[in-house]
């Protein structure tokens, strides 16, 4: 029987076509022998197979619209229906990034109004939509960071800070910006030690990299001291905005004297993450730091009522082609005006009560311990995978086993100062009733770590595969498969 | 499972091991105890044979699915020979730390090995670190 | 509200589980004088108001189901089958994270596993990771895959005028910190020869675009000399290109390229203002361990079926850090899928007519206007879908009289870009593009040359 799910060439029948495409309706035009190519191997497929092999596929995956997804970090919310409706509206979607501003005001200003409201929530002075996700957006605040203090002629600076919770993203932008990352302790309390701080901050520091609240779940609540003594050295402080989720309406992190942040629209503002991407990583920046942001951005001309493309002065440059991942800020755009001010708040306050639930719950269960669990918590917090009375079971073996109750496991081994670290976001779109079955799930799995450990060694047994070899894919890598010769071993 | 130490060979805290062959030139590799830490090791970044690397430089990577060591030089001096069978088959790091080498360097001061460990010692300090 | 189920009993239960009478009591550590902002937000719409809202938005740009376009440089309006849009619609795609867990991420997996395979076949090369933001980026991606292949022992990077100046902005962008020597472009000289001149034992890596910018191509033989002398001098050849152009013409696989990058949106996504977009970043195996981005691999599960897994994870910014060979942490799989569906259901039959359709066209269209008077179209080199056309007055002018009266968006005005083409512009034509609106746009720009026109047309 024909299996639609198998790999897409050994689906192909020679002869086959999915769309027929017209006849020229021009005089034909001679191509030239030397340019054509040889063969083309693509699959030959009906449009029938086609779509059964997609739809195939895709019910091998879980995903938000399945079930819980408590991926610390991650923010899996709800990807609202009406954000994918407006996103595919052809005002939106068949319009070309160089047209004439007069004839696309409707999505400058659709723009425009999204950089206003992001710069209100996080409480800064302007803001450029153009980086196409976090650690695009992370790169950019590290360029601009560099380009201020250029401008300001202090070429000694080199070195960034990151606490050692740091996501693995902010040393990577750091390098890549061509700077020193240095690494910074967390206290006992998983904030930013301040000695240490102290120690490092000296006149070659370009500033530092903060996520706030951390990946710890935690508020930083050194973080004013944190970001005055930086200051003080010269230095300039990053925000990243990963979990902003936590505190829209509660507090805004230009207030707290942080300088520029991204923003993961796919996260916070609740546009779909796609399986890995896109995402849209705009950033925000205080006034001083405003001449930098990549642009064009877009701005308004008040007197006319009519928006326009503008360079900033001193722009680092172009960081993506065209304008940013407009699809993406349509959906981000719909979220928050359908939210307004109140909506954003209460959607931090559940994010964060969900959390401190299960946080409260996980430490009363008393299986899985929580090395932080003295604080409240923000929108995720970290237990670790660590059963007593079950000691040859990993982190690894408890996610596997969740997926036998139908969830999708944490984060797992991450944030790395964490051993065996579960890392649990459950955001505020979930009911009590999945958060609860959930909590039991982890219950029943630490019984069985110590009665049948065996179910967790070799779960998953109910997922649409077992567990994968993937010391056999790294060392000998298939990462293509043509029917010729050319597949590459 | 226990790990194991050749006699004859001197330790980093880094990891590496070392051993002197009869024409000078220092043969590295990595220890029991730094492949058991990695587990399945995937691939070893080998270094090119003709730098010349200072002690204390990055010259190698060994890396497992989840994780990538750098491997340090315990001396200085010039790269002669890498382990190019490793390019096939890296699990013989894991199957055989002591044989399976990484590269050799014409030292130019031996006398850079005396910093290392021997057998014992570095038994003694891995006793004392979290595994 | 909106999307929050929590009812107040629920929150109620929560509290008292958690111990605390107030949810104020979970935001204690913030500090207390910069708590609870009052933000300045328009008031909340339901969806139904929403809808009415964002429509209307909509409504306000000129859309090309409804203009006629000749505007490409970089981003194609190229036919989009309703497949495609059903297979990136499934909840179980777009709402799915990065394929962490593989047991239950098979679909990810497997589609983007096949988009290597496919976009592995259209380049001619032997790997092509899970996709980069955009072709721009991917540009900057391969010259620091280059400078890391080559040890950081050569330090420039030699440009082609010719390769898209967006692309050639971004790859200054990323690298202002990295001191790398970018050069070539200055001059406007895009002959191969300059470009070669220019390559020595400091050159990293040589980027040209095939077909450029101008929508010009170059023979295979012309750049596999040019591989041939880049690889003499010990530098690496990167090629930009045209994924749809790759339907028809021979693949940079096939004459030397060691990186080849492309926009990949034309592959079944819209053009969206400009984004989402999709990076197609291909490569030679021997390099796979220096390249950067995602990249799916096939192995067994541990019952010895056939799966996929995100491998060489090594090399990327969560487990290396600063060492990364990028701090890329995503990569544009709804985007990629799109294409892998746009490629499966077009296959080897329906890419190649698209691509021939787009030849025919374009030529069609250049050969008409070639006829008109004051103006004159650049064919000392053959092209694909794009061509250069000298104009009479200001492209800007012209464009605003095809707009007004006869409701069609003209090309790229490549006078800022390229001033010493003068009053230029590069028209696309694709498949999309019927004979009368070719001949539409032939009639107009005749009537545009005329000196009694009147160009300063009051735009609203």
């Amino acid at each position: 029987m024909m299996k639609y799910d198998d790999y897409i060439y050994d689906l192909s029948t020679p002869g086959r076509t999915g769309v027929d495409m017209p006849e020229p309706d021009v005089p034909e035009t001679p191509i030239p022998a030397e340019f054509v190519r040889d063969e083309l191997p693509l699959p030959e497929l009906s449009l029938v197979q086609a779509t059964r092999h997609y739809l195939r596929l895709s019910q091998k995956n879980y995903a938000v619209d399945k079930g819980f997804y408590p991926l610390g970090s991650c923010t899996m919310k709800y990807n609202p229906k009406v954000n994918e409706w407006a996103a595919r509206l052809p005002g939106f979607t068949a319009i070309h990034p160089l047209q004439d501003p007069h004839t696309v005001q409707g999505a400058m200003g659709l723009m425009y109004d999204l950089q206003q409201m992001i710069a209100e929530i996080a409480g800064f002075d302007a803001v450029s939509l153009q980086p196409a996700a976090g650690a695009h957006g992370e790169f950019t605040g590290v360029l601009i960071m560099r380009a201020a203090q250029l401008a300001r002629g202090e070429t000694q600076r080199h070195k960034i800070l990151a606490p050692d919770s740091a996501h693995g993203t902010n040393p990577a932008s750091t390098a890549m910006a061509g700077f020193t990352a240095v690494q910074i302790p967390s206290d006992k309390d998983g904030n930013v030690d301040i000695e240490a701080l102290k120690a490092a901050l000296d006149d070659e520091v370009i500033g530092i990299m903060i996520t706030n609240p951390n990946t710890l779940g935690l508020f930083e609540s050194n973080i004013v001291e944190v970001c005055k003594l930086v200051h003080e050295a010269g230095g300039l402080v990053y925000g990243d905005g990963a979990n902003l989720n936590a505190i829209m309406g509660v507090v805004r992190p230009g207030d707290l004297g942080i300088d520029v942040m991204h923003f993961n629209l796919h996260k916070t503002f609740s546009t779909p993450h796609g399986g890995g991407g896109p995402g849209s990583g705009p950033v925000g920046v205080v006034a001083e730091l405003a001449p930098f942001l990549p642009g064009p951005i877009v701005d308004l001309k008040e007197d006319a009522g009519e928006y326009v493309w503008k360079q900033p002065a001193q722009s680092i440059g172009r960081i993506k082609s065209f304008h940013g991942n407009f699809g993406v800020m349509v959906k981000a755009y719909t979220y928050i005006r359908m939210h307004g001010a109140a909506g954003l708040r209460e959607v931090s306050e559940t994010a964060v009560l969900n959390a401190n639930y299960i946080q409260a719950r996980i430490l009363q269960m008393g299986d899985y311990p929580i090395p932080y669990g003295h604080r409240c918590c923000k929108h995720e917090t970290v237990a670790q995978g660590k059963i007593s009375g079950a000691e040859d079971i990993h982190t690894l073996d408890i996610a596997k086993r969740l997926i036998d109750y139908d969830f999708h496991p944490p984060t797992i081994y991450f944030p790395l100062i964490v051993h065996e670290a579960l890392m649990i976001e459950p955001t505020e779109t979930e009911d009590k009733e999945t958060i609860d079955a959930f909590l039991d799930a982890l219950d029943k799995i630490a019984d069985e770590a110590r009665e049948t450990p065996e179910l967790l060694h070799k779960a998953p047994v109910n997922a649409p595969t077992r567990r994968l070899d993937e010391v056999r894919a790294a060392r000998h890598p298939i990462l293509t498969r043509l029917p010729s010769a050319t597949a590459t071993q | 499972m226990t790990l194991k130490y050749d006699p004859n060979l001197k330790y980093a805290e880094t990891d590496e091991w070392a051993r002197v062959e009869d024409d000078g030139i220092v043969v590295v590799g990595i220890s029991d105890y730094a492949q058991d830490a990695l587990s399945d090791i995937v691939y070893v970044e080998l270094p090119e044979v003709g730098d010349e690397v200072s002690a204390g430089d990055v010259v190698s990577t060994v890396e497992s699915v989840k994780a990538a060591a750098d491997i340090i030089t315990p001396v200085s001096g010039e790269i002669v020979e890498v382990n190019e069978a490793l390019d096939d088959s890296p699990e013989a790091i894991n199957e055989d730390p002591y044989g399976a080498w990484i590269f050799k360097v014409r030292a130019s001061a031996l006398s850079e090995l005396d910093a290392l460990m021997d057998a014992a010692a570095y038994e003694a300090y891995n006793a004392t670190r979290e595994h | 509200m909106r999307y929050i189920p929590v009812t107040d009993d629920d929150r109620r239960a929560m509290m008292d589980a958690i111990g605390i009478e107030d949810i104020d009591e979970l935001f204690a550590d913030v500090p207390a004088e910069f708590r609870y902002p009052q933000l300045d937000l328009p008031e909340p719409l339901t969806e139904m108001e929403v809808m009415r809202e964002l429509d209307m938005m909509a409504a306000e740009n000129a859309n090309l189901r409804e203009f006629a376009s000749f505007l490409g440089a970089g981003a194609y309006n190229h036919f989009v089958p309703a497949i495609v849009d059903t297979v990136i619609s499934r909840g179980e795609f777009y709402t799915a994270y990065t394929p962490y867990q593989p047991e239950i991420s098979q679909g990810t997996l497997q589609a983007a596993f096949e988009y290597q395979s496919m976009a592995a076949a259209l380049t001619g090369m032997e790997v092509v990771n899970a996709s980069h933001y955009d072709g721009a980026t991917a540009v900057a991606e391969a010259a620091i895959m280059a400078v890391n292949i080559l040890r950081h022992k050569r330090r420039t990077i030699v440009v082609s005028p010719t390769l898209h100046p967006q692309y050639r902005e971004v790859l200054r962008t990323y690298t202002q910190g990295m001191e790398l020597n970018i050069v070539g472009d200055e001059t406007g000289d895009s002959d191969f020869r300059a470009l070669i001149d220019l390559t020595n034992k400091d050159t990293a890596l040589v980027i040209v675009q095939n077909p450029d910018f101008l929508g010009q191509l170059h023979t295979p033989q012309e750049m596999q000399d040019l591989a041939d002398a880049v690889h003499a001098k010990g530098a690496l050849l990167a090629v930009a290109t045209d994924p749809i152009a790759l339907g028809l013409l021979k693949p940079p696989g096939e004459y030397g390229a060691d990186i080849v990058t492309a926009e990949g949106q034309s592959l079944g996504n819209g053009l969206s203002f400009g984004g989402p977009y999709l990076g197609i970043f291909a490569f030679r195996m021997k390099h796979v361990r220096k390249s950067s981005g995602r990249l799916v691999g096939e192995t067994v599960d541990a019952d010895g079926n056939r799966g996929y897994v995100l491998t060489l994870s090594t090399r990327e910014q969560h487990i290396r850090r600063e060492k990364a060979t990028s701090n890329i942490c995503s990569n544009q799989a709804l985007n990629a899928l799109a294409a892998a569906a746009y490629l499966a259901a077009m296959g080897k039959h329906g890419l190649r007519k698209v691509a021939e359709l787009s030849w025919h066209k374009a030529h069609y269209a250049a050969r008409q206007i070639a006829q008109l008077d004051g103006y004159e179209v650049l064919d000392d080199k053959p092209f694909f879908k794009e061509f250069v056309v000298k104009c009479p007055r200001p492209v800007t002018e012209i464009n605003r009289f095809l707009l007004e009266e006869y409701g069609i968006i003209g090309g790229y005005d490549l006078s800022q870009d390229y001033p010493h083409l003068g009053d230029a512009m590069l028209l696309c034509v694709t498949e999309m593009n019927p004979r009368e609106e070719i001949d539409d746009l032939v009639t107009a720009l005749k009537e545009a040359a005329a000196p009694h026109i009147r160009l300063e047309l009051e735009v609203k």
